[in-house]
């Protein structure tokens, strides 16, 4: 555990005297929200109807949509971005010749991940709620269960992407900022999944956030929790975070026989 | 207890064979020097040994542990230092002390960053960025990093590479004194031939992945007929027999 901690306060230790780096980890999830509400607010605004009507729903579901999706984006950031400082500062080195063990690693890379993502994701909530009038703890306590299984998506997504970033050294680094963002269209986060072409639908299933925003979708349009979509996204994301944890595992061996764990960064 | 033991190590990448066969035991207390020309196998031997490459063939054993097994009791009992790699430069000298002492688990840590600054002259950097110091400097604050945890096998890759004469002298001192008060073995790569005659009671000289030869400096320039170190070093480089 104090390992850990070591790890994570070198983190704290940076942010906690750099405005600039706690400014960068929230002004996407604002500016992401600033769009996305505004459009959600002119859609409601051009039809002249009582709340209820359907394009004033769909405006709350755009908004939920883009505060739930920037969970996944961000805690997938969080831990990649955390491992490639790292590479960056040179030194990873130092911290795989200490007794510093992988599954420590990872687990100081997901706490700097959650501490990312929730600063990343208060000024959005707070800005959702004054402007929008969107207040996201109204979708009740599934919303802890949406949030943890979008994070943990977002955790593998990341192991994947540090498996690569073993594999083809800082080379990979530019999936770090681009795969998550990728996944976004099967991701169905502003659209149900049946809006997907038929032969594109078993694509976003295989996705847990499919699931979750189809979740979402219910809790704001029928009041009612679909626990079958959750059961779903939490199954999902055991297969994957088992599947990311092996490739990390395999990845983080093969470059100790490779060597690559010394010419990672160059 | 041997504080290194090493048995029939060889590493071969696609196309290369970096380490042949290789096999020495170092007994706690010495301080002993890998020497050898670029490409000798230095670097893959010191790897090897730190735990972050995978040995094609052999065994190595550190403090008693088995590093294909048991690799990180071993890593907590040691230490390691190399100018070609980092501390995190945005971070003070007092934090990264922090972070490390936090990684090798060390007990009493404040107290511990206190005896370092002293031992290493620290003092006044301890609340500067890492990365807003002198090559001196970042040499000194990395050797306290290296003894964060009071290590009991200390591996140095050209502790005093790009040093100026003064610090030079500073770190090797600094490295007689923990050789001194402590049962530690140090293993330094090195290509400063005056160094390794000053701090070394045994070297090992590699040549294309094998040691080649092995000895006292003082025997090794006896048995070639030198008058220093690195006079054999280049005797051994040219192929030169003793």
């Amino acid at each position: 555990m104090r390992r850990v901690w070591g790890l994570v306060f070198r983190h704290v230790a940076v942010y906690r005297r750099s405005w600039p780096r706690l400014v960068e980890i929230a002004y996407w999830p604002t500016l992401e929200l600033l769009i996305w509400g505004f459009t959600a607010r002119f859609f409601a605004q051009a039809h002249t109807s009582l709340q209820g009507n359907p394009t004033v729903l769909a405006g709350a579901a755009l908004i939920a949509g883009v505060l739930l999706w920037e969970i996944t984006l961000r805690s997938q950031l969080g831990v990649t971005f955390t491992f490639l400082e790292e590479i960056w500062s040179r030194n990873l080195g130092h911290l795989f010749v200490s007794p510093l063990r992988p599954a420590e690693l990872v687990a100081g890379l997901l706490a700097v991940s959650v501490a990312r993502t929730v600063i990343g994701l208060l000024p959005a909530t707070i800005i959702a709620y004054l402007l929008y009038a969107f207040n996201v703890f109204g979708l009740g306590p599934v919303l802890l269960l949406f949030f943890l299984n979008l994070l943990v998506m977002g955790w593998w997504i990341a192991l994947g992407i540090v498996s690569l970033l073993f594999r083809y050294g800082a080379g990979a680094e530019a999936l770090a900022w681009t795969i998550a963002f990728g996944i976004t269209p099967f991701a169905c986060v502003f659209y149900p999944v049946s809006a997907l072409p038929a032969w594109l639908q078993p694509v976003a299933l295989v996705f847990p956030a499919a699931h979750v925003f189809e979740g979402m979708r219910a809790v704001l349009l029928h009041h009612r929790v679909d626990w079958g979509e959750l059961g779903a996204a939490l199954a999902l994301n055991v297969v994957w975070t088992l599947l990311a944890a092996g490739i990390f595992a395999g990845q983080f061996r093969a470059a100790r026989i490779r060597g690559a764990l010394i010419s990672i960064g160059e | 207890m041997d504080a290194i033991v090493v048995q029939n190590l060889s590493k071969r990448y696609a196309h290369t064979l970096a380490v042949d066969d290789i096999s020495f035991t170092l007994p706690r207390g010495g301080v002993f020097g890998l020497l050898g020309g670029n490409g000798a196998g230095k670097t893959t031997t010191i790897s090897m040994l730190l735990g972050l490459l995978v040995p094609t063939t052999g065994r190595i054993t550190i403090l008693g542990r088995d590093m294909a097994r048991d690799r990180f009791a071993a890593l907590a009992r040691m230490n390691f230092s190399s100018p070609y790699i980092a501390l995190p430069a945005r971070l003070s000298v007092a934090e990264n002390l922090r972070v490390y002492g936090h990684l090798y688990n060390v007990p009493k840590l404040s107290r511990r960053i206190a005896e370092l600054a002293e031992q290493f002259n620290l003092g006044e950097l301890l609340a500067r960025p890492a990365g807003e110091l002198s090559a001196g400097q970042k040499t000194r604050v990395a050797l306290a990093k290296s003894f964060i945890n009071k290590p009991e096998l200390l591996l140095l890759d050209e502790p005093t590479a790009s040093l100026d004469p003064d610090t030079g002298d500073f770190v090797r001192t600094a490295l007689e004194r923990y050789r001194s008060e402590s049962r530690a073995a140090i293993l330094l790569a090195s290509h400063n031939m005056a160094e390794v005659e000053r701090l070394c009671d045994q070297v090992l000289m590699m040549k294309a992945g094998r040691i080649v030869d092995r000895g006292a400096p003082a025997e090794l320039v006896a048995r070639y007929g030198r008058d220093d170190l690195e006079q054999v070093f280049l005797d051994i480089a040219r192929n030169k027999a003793a």
